[in-house]
């Protein structure tokens, strides 16, 4: 009898103290406003293409505002999606597209309307040397180029989506990856020929990869938003680094990127 | 098909030779770590020796300084060991035909000759068995059934009966002795009654080297060294051929016919068996042999006790043990009769 | 049927109904989260469909050349005595250990473009890279230590006996090696081989890197459940549901062909 009410009581232990286990608490520090000063830590989840571009801003912020932390997190859009409508504790979305913002703001987990605050658009990336000799959109139809690209489900793939039916050159690529990432992987590696990725990626990849800038890289614009969300544990400071993100010094810092104006 | 062997095996302090002849039983006898399973290991192919030469019927099996090695399977010499070994997952008679289908036979032709050989040890009904439904007994029959089958030029046998139940190995010899009638064979054994009913000659083996060996016979019943002596369970005494008998080495005079013609003043043997020596704490009377001695240990052997002593061992019953209040230490008189001793040459 | 703890204390059995529970709950959170209304035009789709043969496809052809390469690794590892021996032993489990996506980069350094061997394959116009065969490559290399693992210890338990009694009954090392060896390792064989199967089947991070992700040629269904959860969180939750069935049971029904041949085997212990 005694065995069957211990192990019950473990089983049991085991069980609440998983549960309770459950979500990392935030930061204890409340939001506290007191006139010009701001206090709190937040968390920032950030599309993987803004990586470069948000560390800097989120030192930039921390330096104006001694006693603010701000924590990053990077991941594909859809993956930080998934993540906040499950209760991840997040202070700020900034979204890679607007049809991943919608979503949060579909599941009213915004504070507050998403803001604009830069553009991206289509690059040809290239092997140091150009080694088969791409130089325009319509190159890349060709059958004996290796091209990789973003599956049209991912943000980018649905922008050379649109650029394809656009221009109405058909790109049968080789491979069609799932992040930006692998496709600069891919062409760096000189595996593959060419890829299709951002400018920002180009500039950030340095010369690990040549760009090729096309003219119809205007047919499909991608917007970025950042919002505040509702569920914030510092609601101000939120608001002010999303307010610091659109100001012209973060604009700065995203042109500087390679990125467009919203 | 005559074995020729000589072979060293440093690391295990093995260096012997010897040879069978065509159709001869010999037998191999020694303690354990003697080297007798390295001996077959050997000659059948499982081991290779750091320097020898040995051949089959003039076909080179090991031949170190040329650098040749027969591998196994193409010897012709089949293996049997204490454990059956059949192969758990084919059946008897599948098993028998291991051998045949090994060598090309076609699966029909094989599985005939199988049954035949079966019949042969007398376990035909058992064919459509599994090994695992087999007694001990059954399966090493059909594992002797299943070495003869493959046609071997010499066959080993790795103390056969070991294993088996002391009811079955009877039989077990029986069919040994028939089957090995004609055929060239080694047998090593622990057990002299193997060696008496299956060999026609006996070779002693001691610390990796051949220290006895003759006729069966003649080396089990007229023992020349006293390691051969305890295998075959009798005492030796060794001395000088007397016109009477023996003047042992320690310089008792012994009285007892001559077994072989041995000359006066030469070097002799002699055994005398245990269960006719008789222990007693005074000198006996009469004119029968007599040796002192110590009592060195007491071993109970079914309805008889061994008493040991540093000269001879002599068989008594656990009464007259009880009754000499017999341990270690204690001083004897050990007394046997004229027509117990049997002199032969030594040497 | 008996039931019964079998001796074991009551205190192991309920932390191994915790470690049951731990592995069993994810599954079933997820299946709480499939959308049974649209579960079979989801799965049914073209590139559902495609994902699904294509990695039943790559599965079986890459536990085929685990089964070839492994028996034969698995065999020198048991019996074969030389030096370095333990080394190697470890270098060939090492894909175990390693990030599956650092074996794809490894594979890409050596049948890609640029790679050791996958230059002089680009001379010779064999483009591996981007293939179906990258896919198979990419799950042999994952999956080939389970089998080597789980046949090199069965190999080791029987022993070399019965092969000693083959080789003096005259049988060649080719035919002790198919009637007798075998034949006594096929449980392990067989069990190894379903592993094998299970893990190509999972394989993701190999491929992606190495294969790329192209419907109907690389992109097997971990990759499309990658895909899709970017889009519709409820196809990629259905196909996983899909995944965990095929595994379970095709790792079921194989374990069941390993108990039997077990028990035709007789083995004594």
């Amino acid at each position: 009898m005694k065995a069957t009410t211990a192990s019950a009581a473990l089983i049991l232990g085991l069980g609440l103290a998983l549960t309770g286990c459950a979500g990392g608490a935030p930061a204890a520090t409340g939001p506290s406003a007191s006139a010009g000063s701001l206090e709190g830590s937040i968390t920032v989840f950030a599309a993987a293409s803004l990586k470069a571009t948000f560390t800097e801003l989120a030192d930039d912020f921390e330096a104006a505002n001694p006693g603010t932390i701000v924590e990053l997190n990077f991941a594909g859009s859809s993956d930080l999606v998934t993540q906040i409508t499950e209760g991840a504790p997040a202070d700020v979305f900034a979204s890679a597209d607007t049809k991943n913002m919608a979503k949060v703001t579909e599941a009213a987990l915004a504070d507050g309307a998403p803001v604009d605050f830069a553009t991206n658009t289509l690059e040809i990336a290239v092997p140091p040397g150009n080694p088969a000799g791409i130089e325009s959109f319509a190159d890349l139809a060709r059958a004996d180029a290796k091209v990789v690209v973003c599956a049209p489900a991912v943000p980018c793939g649905a922008a050379t989506s649109t650029v394809e039916t656009a221009t109405g050159v058909d790109i049968a690529p080789v491979s069609e990856e799932s992040s930006v990432t692998d496709v600069l992987g891919k062409v760096a590696s000189g595996e593959a020929d060419a890829g299709l990725v951002y400018v920002t990626d180009v500039i950030a990849a340095g010369d690990t990869v040549e760009g090729i800038a096309f003219d119809e890289s205007g047919e499909a614009v991608n917007t970025y938003p950042i919002a505040a969300l509702r569920d914030s544990a510092s609601p101000a400071v939120a608001r002010a680094f999303v307010a610091f993100v659109a100001s012209a010094a973060g604009q700065r810092v995203l042109a500087d990127a390679g990125f467009g104006a919203p | 098909m005559t074995l020729q062997f000589e072979a060293r095996v440093g690391e295990r302090g093995f260096d012997l030779s010897f040879q069978v002849a065509p159709g001869e039983t010999v037998a191999v006898l020694g303690p354990n770590g003697a080297g007798k399973s390295t001996l077959l290991n050997l000659v059948a192919g499982l081991l290779r020796p750091d320097a020898g030469r040995a051949t089959l019927g003039g076909e080179v099996l090991f031949d170190t300084a040329a650098g040749a090695f027969a591998a196994p399977h193409i010897r012709g010499i089949s293996m049997l060991a204490q454990d059956a070994l059949l192969f758990p997952h084919l059946s008897v008679l599948e098993n028998v035909a291991f051998g045949p289908r090994s060598a090309g036979v076609r699966a029909a032709a094989a599985r005939s000759a199988a049954r035949d050989w079966l019949a042969e040890v007398d376990a035909l009904e058992l064919a459509d068995r599994r090994p695992a439904e087999l007694s001990g007994g059954q399966a090493q029959r059909i594992a002797v059934a299943r070495a003869l089958a493959s046609e071997p030029r010499l066959l080993l046998l790795d103390e056969p009966m070991a294993a088996l139940d002391v009811s079955v190995a009877p039989a077990m010899r029986r069919m040994l002795r028939r089957v090995l009638a004609d055929r060239a064979a080694i047998v090593v054994t622990h057990d002299i009654l193997d060696a008496f009913t299956l060999a026609d000659r006996v070779i002693v083996l001691d610390g990796g080297a051949i220290v006895d060996g003759g006729v069966t016979a003649q080396v089990l019943e007229r023992p020349r060294i006293r390691f051969t002596a305890g295998l075959a369970g009798l005492n030796l005494l060794t001395g000088v051929r007397t016109a009477g008998g023996l003047v042992g080495d320690d310089g008792v005079e012994l009285r007892g016919a001559a077994a072989e013609p041995v000359a006066v003043g030469a070097r002799a043997a002699a055994s005398v068996r245990p269960s006719a020596v008789e222990v007693s704490l005074l000198e006996p009377d009469g004119t029968r042999n007599r040796m002192r001695g110590t009592v060195r240990d007491l071993e109970p052997r079914g309805d008889l006790v061994r008493v040991r002593t540093e000269v001879l061992s002599a068989d008594v019953t656990p009464a007259r043990a009880a009754e000499l209040d017999l341990a270690a230490g204690t001083p004897v008189w050990l007394a046997f009769p004229e027509t117990a001793l049997s002199v032969y040459p030594a040497g | 049927m008996r039931t019964g703890l079998g001796g074991i204390p009551r205190w192991v059995a309920a932390i191994a109904a915790v470690g049951a529970l731990f592995v069993l709950l994810p599954l079933a959170a997820m299946t709480t989260r499939v959308n049974w209304a649209e579960f079979l035009p989801l799965i049914t789709s073209e590139s559902s469909v495609a994902a699904l043969l294509l990695s039943l496809r790559t599965s079986l052809a890459a536990t085929a050349l685990c089964v070839l390469l492994g028996v034969p690794m698995a065999l020198v590892l048991a019996r074969a005595r030389f030096r370095g021996q333990r080394i190697l032993r470890a270098l060939v489990l090492l894909p175990m250990v390693l990030p599956p996506v650092v074996g794809g980069i490894a594979l890409l350094y050596t049948f890609g473009r640029r790679g050791l061997i996958g230059q002089g394959l680009e001379v010779l116009g064999v483009s591996i890279a981007f293939s179906t065969t990258a896919v198979v490559l990419a799950q042999t290399f994952v999956a080939l230590p389970f089998l080597v693992l789980s046949l090199e210890g069965a190999l080791r338990t029987v022993g070399t006996r019965y092969e000693a009694v083959g080789a003096t009954l005259g049988a060649s090392p080719t035919t002790v090696l198919r009637r007798v060896t075998l034949p006594l390792v096929l449980p392990a064989l067989l069990s190894g081989a379903v592993l094998s199967f299970a893990r190509a089947l999972g394989e993701f991070g190999a491929t992606l890197t190495f294969a790329g992700s192209l419907q109907g040629t690389t992109r097997t269904l971990p990759l499309e459940i990658y895909l899709q959860r970017e889009t519709s969180p409820d196809t990629a939750v259905a196909l996983s549901l899909v995944l965990v069935v095929v595994a379970v049971v095709v790792v079921g029904f194989a374990h069941r062909a390993g108990a039997g041949a077990h028990l035709s085997a007789g083995l004594r212990s």
